[in-house]
């Protein structure tokens, strides 16, 4: 926490800009990244997030935050946007919304949860579902970045068919310094070599690094994931202070 | 303002007062959770509050126990995270921050808010008086839960939620203003919801 404005965008004002959606990608069945041109970015740091504002003919509008999937060297700005089912914005920009489209956004935001190559490691990141998107981006970042700082990822979702950017990720795993860990808890596939229970200490041990090595530690997740396993990660002696987290969604009580 | 082919929004809800929303928000029936880090947990019996800094005659400290004894009160308000959500008619019980200051003498115009787990937020002084501000330690009638600040928080309802800073321990006094943990990180130094300032160039 030193800059009054972290990141690359420090000078730029945070004001709203046309982002016209130029390509569409599938992701899982309630996934799509939007890949998104947007004149006059101002760049960011991986892990910030932006926010949407989408205009009805009625002139009713709905703002809402996204994580930035992309990296920051990624000359397109992506978002990866789960549809959630009863929701207003998400199974508009997940769904309906056609390559040509464009709406507002502005950021970059948020210079907590963050991580720059030069901040170095080593780092552990836990995603529970969608709270991948702003991870990935780290990760994309790092590889872009040539970085060989010690990584590990470890992934939690319910099904298979869940799990965001599987590919992309087989191949970043090809990076020894780079490990990649699932867990599935509702059910695995046969020959599944992952994980199948919830996110606990022993997994967290096994993935490491131990809290001796100081990992910054970033954290993102649905509500009751995120309490869970910064909970875990504190029962192990890691400081409070290297765990970053983002939780989304009602508190699940 | 340009417009987002196909998009309706939800059916706009005849229960909800418009005059009650601030810009850019939503009116949410749950509680979501906005944290930096993990949930501290500091038992009762270590738990303390203090009022320190530019104060005549030092410090006041409270234990769990003498601030529960202090006059309560329930209050009923509408709260804004500037991560969208809004959450109208919400019922806390706490003390009036008047009643911290009731004794104090202090030339401060400024407070740094600070809380479990080194959350600090800054707060012009006259922003948590007459009745602008609590430290409340009960929401809907329970025990505030961890997640949510407990065992107690501040609560500002005119500013965005995160001044309502959870896990509140203490104000800190201050001559100078002095910006805090998301006020570093690019959101608005004051954060009023009525005029947007959600970062740091609104």
């Amino acid at each position: 926490m030193g800059a009054v404005v972290a990141g690359a965008a420090a000078a730029a004002r945070i004001t709203w800009r046309e982002a016209r959606v130029v390509e569409l990608i599938d992701e899982t069945p309630s996934a799509r990244t939007l890949v998104l041109d947007v004149p006059d970015w101002p760049g960011h740091d991986a892990g910030q997030h932006l926010d949407v504002r989408l205009t009805a003919e009625d002139g009713y509008v709905a703002e809402r935050s996204y994580s930035i999937a992309s990296a920051p060297e990624d000359a397109r700005v992506a978002l990866t946007i789960e549809r959630i089912d009863d929701g207003e914005v998400s199974p508009y920009l997940a769904g309906d919304v056609v390559v040509g489209d464009a709406f507002e956004v502005r950021g970059p935001i948020g210079g907590h949860f963050t991580w720059r190559v030069g901040d170095g490691g080593p780092v552990l990141l836990v995603a529970g579902g969608s709270g991948l998107v702003p991870l990935m981006a780290m990760l994309r970042h790092r590889a872009q970045a040539r970085s060989t700082v010690d990584a590990r990822l470890l992934v939690s979702a319910r099904h298979v068919e869940d799990l965001l950017y599987r590919e992309e990720l087989e191949a970043l795993a090809a990076d020894p310094s780079l490990s990649i860990t699932y867990t599935l808890t509702r059910g695995a596939p046969e020959r599944w070599k992952g994980f199948t229970r919830r996110v606990d200490m022993d997994m967290l041990q096994t993935v490491g690094p131990d809290a001796v090595a100081m990992p910054r530690a970033f954290v993102c997740g649905p509500t009751p994931f995120v309490e869970a396993v910064a909970d875990a990660l504190v029962s192990l002696g890691h400081t409070a202070a290297a765990i970053h987290t983002e939780r989304f969604g009602p508190t699940g009580s | 303002m340009p417009l987002s082919r196909g998009f309706h929004g939800r059916p706009r809800r005849p229960e909800v007062d418009p005059s009650r929303v601030p810009p850019g928000q939503y009116v949410t029936n749950d509680f979501p959770v906005l944290s930096a880090g993990p949930t501290p947990r500091t038992p009762l019996d270590q738990w303390s509050f203090t009022v320190q800094g530019a104060v005549d005659g030092g410090a006041k400290t409270w234990t769990w126990e003498e601030l529960n004894a202090l006059p309560q009160e329930t209050f009923t308000v509408d709260i804004h995270c500037v991560t969208k959500w809004s959450k109208l008619g919400t019922t806390w019980t706490g003390v009036s921050v008047d009643t911290l200051l009731e004794d104090v003498a202090t030339t401060a115009e400024y407070v740094s808010v600070y809380a479990d787990g080194g959350y600090t937020t800054n707060v012009p002084l006259e922003d948590l008086m007459d009745g602008k501000a609590w430290v409340a330690h009960t929401f809907e009638g329970e025990p505030l839960e961890p997640a949510h600040g407990g065992p107690a928080r501040l609560v500002v309802p005119h500013l965005y939620f995160w001044k309502s800073a959870k896990w509140v321990r203490g104000l800190d006094l201050t001559i100078d203003d002095e910006p805090g943990f998301w006020e570093l990180a690019g959101y608005h130094n004051y954060g009023d919801p009525w005029r947007e300032q959600r970062y740091w160039s609104d």
